[in-house]
């Protein structure tokens, strides 16, 4: 039985939330919130019937045609769905957030309706039965996050937004031109297909290695690949839910997403292994794990700090993908779900130290865990889960990648493993160290930048409790790893469907 | 190539009822136009009355087209034979045309009273019913001396409505516009002469019989190739658009970008494959002409600095893309495959294009109208203050840039297909180049709008529904891009 409504409807509601919210007038505030809240909340319970539709082993399937040979497909696998359970949870954290963020600023119309639509892309991304239809969606993603970006519409902002669309729209090129060369050699080609592009291997090896440049070059902008990664950085002037949402879920994810379909599901592990393109990947990878995090000691200021550390980040995932192995995969999926917990908790808690404390820079930040002991709670949480301590989330992929490493034969991967942890640790732990250890304003020693009573609590209640709530994820999905349905397990199950066919 | 356009023998006979819709097609638009010169509309409403039976005749006529397949009407008067023919290429064209001028009917009158409450606007609707006329009746003709009529009225009309705004300057280009349009209409006469005196006949589905390659019939082609290459301002004869746009009421630009342009385009398409069908040259040329349009008409456009401007110079860029597809229609030994990707490509683009111009047209005469002026910096705040418009703005050009869905992309893709599948590699650099031409103007635009610094609060309000057009116009421009395998399907022919 073909459940063709659950994929449409778990992209449609985000899309009404947005249509909704731009018909809506700028006014209508507690309507918009509703209607945001409502959206957020029915996401999860249709992804929530999904993940159960696809331990029964469905794979419910929406399919019409677009031309000839061409058609838009949407398909609940298991890969899909554990992405799309990721930005649909996290969507529903990050709306309260930002409604509690954005109390009172101007636009937010504006802001929210592209906001929903940034989601609905994200949720395509995810639910893209083949590549035409992941094209769109990866293209809708690039439109709907520009005006989130220059939302501030200052100056910077603007330019930022210029540096973004260069990047973005450039690589949405390159990858449109890998994806028509590959669908004229091959036609229409669902992510679904058993046997990858190996017949193609004999004639056309040149032009496969070719195609998955194209493709892979395309994405590892999004995924801010070094050298690829300068819009990332820049993109910091957009307001802290849209970092958040830009760097946990939508648009870097979205790129390792896209590099994790073609090499599974489009050329296939083996294929890619023959074809010699992971080891150039890995080593990629390698590089920017290693360039971004010391890039990242390098900032003076919270939130370029965690760009950077995203751009490192990020880069496990591509890098479990390019280690032929289950162990790899297994890390690689993981991380695609913790890293987005993790990474997302540490954006909630810069934006709350800047609205309730004005802190931008880390030697701001000296004794900040007396004033706002929960927010640092969340903050140190999500930077020792970076770094990769047991229990938290990050522990567990970083083990599962040095395994997968190690029965590849990588070793020299495990030494990037331990470099980069190292890196992580030079640049988490003094914030650290400055939160808890040292003395501030708090204890009576000089005096916030710009301090704000946001709320009763330490902050504002609607940033606290997101901040908090991802924090306990993290932990929960490094502890209880072994129960059902945990993100580890789920991405056992894809890298079981991947290699035991 | 040529059953492609209907030049075939059909297998039935149009039903009476059919006769009844044509004769509407053709003639109602003449008609609500002169009762609108009568009643002046100003509100909506009435012309939307008046525009109901048009579009119900033009969807009565694509039905029997799908039963039916083929039609086709003959009638001789004297010596002179005049022959019409549905196909579902004009299908296609007369139901974009329709509905798109309908659009802009219904925008007009909102449009005219904020702009000109005092101003006696009489003449806009018989010219826009004569041009409509004309335009439908450019999609069914099958001789030349009534595609040279259509062609004549159409042209006539458009100038007529260029003028109407009365500047100065809309005087001056619209006399500029007259006088290139008379010599191109010249030219077209001139080749049309010289088919006649070599060949004997002017119905197209006989020339495709008789035409032989010869340096008479190359003459003919060069000459009517020019003249309607000046009339659709194909690069490098582009030069009178982007000032026609700039003085011209926004209506009459939408309908003037969006189709009469496109109907010489046709034209030259239509004759082209049967004067021309093995040549390798004049597709080549137009082609490398279009690569030089995107990227001319992308740089103006991004240089511009009034919205007017721009929007007419990315209408040159545009017409580049359908320019550099000639070769993938025209010339020997194209494949079929790539033949017909291209094929639906172009019909799809100008489609898209047509829709997406005219709601970014009126867009940007929403914009205008409501901050007073017409240069990007009058932008600043707008995104606070005119969302909708801006929305429109950004709608259009989704499909502009051939992103993702939207006409515009799926035509991208299926012209890209066909040209990876013929391997023109410059072609396809050209279309990458235009995307980012296109976005780099397009999010110009945007960046003004955004800008919070200038805070305005004196905006005119719009009439109800202006907006609302417009976003059914982009809008529709979106569906198209997913939707295409319909308008396709009547493309590839319907019914027997």
């Amino acid at each position: 039985m073909n459940a063709a409504w659950l994929p449409l409807m778990t992209l449609a509601t985000s899309l009404f939330a947005a249509v909704a919210i731009f018909s809506l007038p700028e006014e209508a505030r507690r309507v918009r919130t509703s209607i945001n809240l409502l959206a957020a909340v029915s996401k999860i319970v249709l992804v929530t019937l999904m993940v159960g539709r696809v331990s029964e082993g469905y794979e419910d399937t929406f399919s019409f045609q677009i031309v000839g040979g061409v058609d838009f497909v949407l398909r609940a696998d298991a890969l899909g769905v554990m992405f799309a359970g990721l930005s649909s949870l996290l969507w529903l954290c990050t709306t309260i957030y930002a409604i509690g963020y954005l109390e009172g600023a101007a636009n937010r119309k504006r802001f929210f309706g592209f906001f929903s639509l940034c989601v609905t892309s994200t949720l395509g991304i995810a639910l893209s039965g083949n590549l035409f239809t992941f094209l769109i969606f990866y293209e809708m993603l690039t439109l709907s996050t520009y005006p989130l970006v220059v939302h501030s519409g200052t100056a910077k902002a603007l330019a930022a937004g210029r540096v973004y669309l260069r990047y973005t729209l450039t690589a949405g090129v390159v990858l449109l031109l890998g994806v028509v060369l590959l669908y004229s050699l091959t036609n229409d080609h669902s992510f679904a297909s058993e046997q990858g592009l190996s017949p193609y291997l004999d004639d056309h090896r040149g032009l496969l290695t070719l195609i998955f440049a194209l493709l892979v070059g395309g994405l590892a902008v999004k995924a801010a690949m070094v050298p690829l990664h300068g819009w990332l950085p820049r993109a910091m002037v957009a307001p802290a839910p849209v970092s958040a949402l830009l760097h946990a879920v939508a648009v870097v994810k979205a790129g390792a997403f896209g590099i994790l379909r073609v090499i599974y599901d489009l050329y296939g592990i083996e294929l890619s292994v023959e074809l010699g393109v992971t080891t150039v990947l890995a080593i990629a990878a390698s590089i920017t794990i290693i360039y971004g995090s010391l890039r990242a000691i390098a900032q003076e200021e919270l939130k370029p700090r965690l760009a950077f550390s995203t751009i490192s980040q990020v880069s496990y995932v591509v890098l479990g993908v390019s280690l032929f192995g289950p162990f790899g995969t297994i890390g690689a999926l993981a991380h695609l779900l913790h890293q987005g917990l993790m990474k997302v908790t540490l954006f909630f808690c810069a934006g709350n130290y800047a609205e309730e404390l004005g802190i931008h820079r880390i030697d701001e930040m000296d004794g900040a865990g007396k004033r706002m002991p929960l927010t640092s709670f969340a903050f140190t949480v999500g930077a020792l889960g970076m770094i990769g301590l047991p229990p938290i989330a990050g522990f567990i992929t970083k083990w599962y990648l040095g395994i997968g490493a190690i029965q590849a034969e990588m070793y020299w991967v495990v030494a990037v493993l331990v470099a980069s942890s190292t890196l992580n640790a030079i640049y988490f732990l003094p914030i650290l160290h400055r939160l808890w250890f040292r003395e501030g304003p708090a204890h009576g020693k000089g005096q916030w930048p710009k301090e704000q009573r946001l709320g009763r609590l330490e902050t504002h209640g609607w940033l606290l409790w997101p901040a908090v709530f991802t924090a306990v994820i993290s932990i929960g999905a490094g502890l209880l790893a072994g129960l059902p349905f945990s993100p580890l397990d789920w991405a056992t199950r894809v890298a079981v469907g991947e290699y035991l066919p | 190539m040529m059953w492609r356009f209907g030049l075939y023998d059909p297998s039935f006979d149009p039903l009476w009822m059919t006769h009844w819709a044509l004769a509407g097609a053709l003639l109602l638009p003449i008609m609500a136009g002169l009762l609108g010169a009568i009643f002046r509309p100003s509100r909506a409403l009435p012309v939307v009355l008046a525009c109901m039976p048009i579009l119900v005749a033009g969807v009565l006529m694509v039905i029997d087209y799908q039963q039916a397949g083929l039609l086709r009407w003959q009638w001789v008067i004297g010596d002179i034979e005049f022959t019409l023919r549905f196909s579902g290429l004009s299908a296609l064209m007369l139901l974009i045309t329709q509905w798109t001028a309908a659009a802009v009917a219904m925008y007009t009158p909102g449009y005219l009273r904020l702009t000109y409450p005092d101003l006696n606007n009489r003449w806009i609707w018989p010219l826009m019913g004569l041009l409509v006329s004309a335009l439908s009746l450019i999609w069914l003709a099958a001789d030349l001396l009534t595609l040279y009529a259509a062609l004549e009225i159409m042209g006539l009309a458009a100038v007529g409505m260029l003028l109407l705004s009365g500047k100065p300057a809309a005087l001056k280009a619209g006399m500029r516009y007259l006088l290139l349009a008379l010599v191109g209409s010249l030219a077209f006469l001139l080749g049309i002469a010289l088919l006649l005196s070599q060949w004997g006949s002017l119905n197209l589905a006989v020339l495709v019989e008789l035409v032989e390659q010869e340096p008479i019939t190359w003459v003919a082609a060069a000459l009517m190739g020019a003249g309607l290459a000046l009339k659709a301002a194909l690069f490098p004869l582009h030069g009178w658009l982007t000032p026609v746009h700039e003085n011209a009421w926004t209506p009459v630009s939408a309908l003037h970008a969006a189709l009469v342009i496109k109907a010489s385009l046709y034209i030259l398409i239509l004759l082209w494959s049967i004067l021309l069908p093995e040549t390798l040259l004049a597709p080549r040329l137009i082609a490398w002409l279009g690569m030089l349009a995107i990227v001319w008409g992308g740089l103006v456009a991004w240089r511009a600095d009034s919205l007017k401007t721009l929007i007419a110079s990315s209408t040159v860029g545009q017409l580049g893309y359908l320019m550099v597809a000639f070769p993938l229609l025209l010339g020997p030994g194209i494949a079929p495959l790539p033949l017909a990707l291209a094929w639906d490509g172009f019909w799809l683009h100008l489609m898209g294009h047509a829709l997406a111009k005219a709601a970014m047209f009126m867009a940007a005469g929403n914009l205008i109208i409501a901050t007073g002026e017409s240069s990007l910096n009058a932008l600043a705040g707008t995104s606070r203050r005119l969302p909708l418009s801006l929305l429109i703005f950004g709608i259009a050009s989704v499909t502009l840039m051939g992103l993702p869905p939207s006409a515009g992309f799926t035509a991208k893709w299926l012209l890209l297909q066909s040209m990876v599948l013929t391997q023109q590699w410059v072609a396809v650099a050209a279309l990458m180049a235009g995307t980012l031409l296109t976005a780099a103007y397009v999010f110009r635009v945007f960046r003004y709008s955004f800008d919070e610094t200038a805070p305005r609060h004196d905006y005119q309000p719009l009439a109800p529904g202006m907006d609302l057009i417009a976003l059914c116009l982009a809008v529709a421009a979106l569906a198209l891009g997913l939707l295409a395998h319909l308008p396709l399907a009547l493309l590839h022919g319907g019914g027997a």
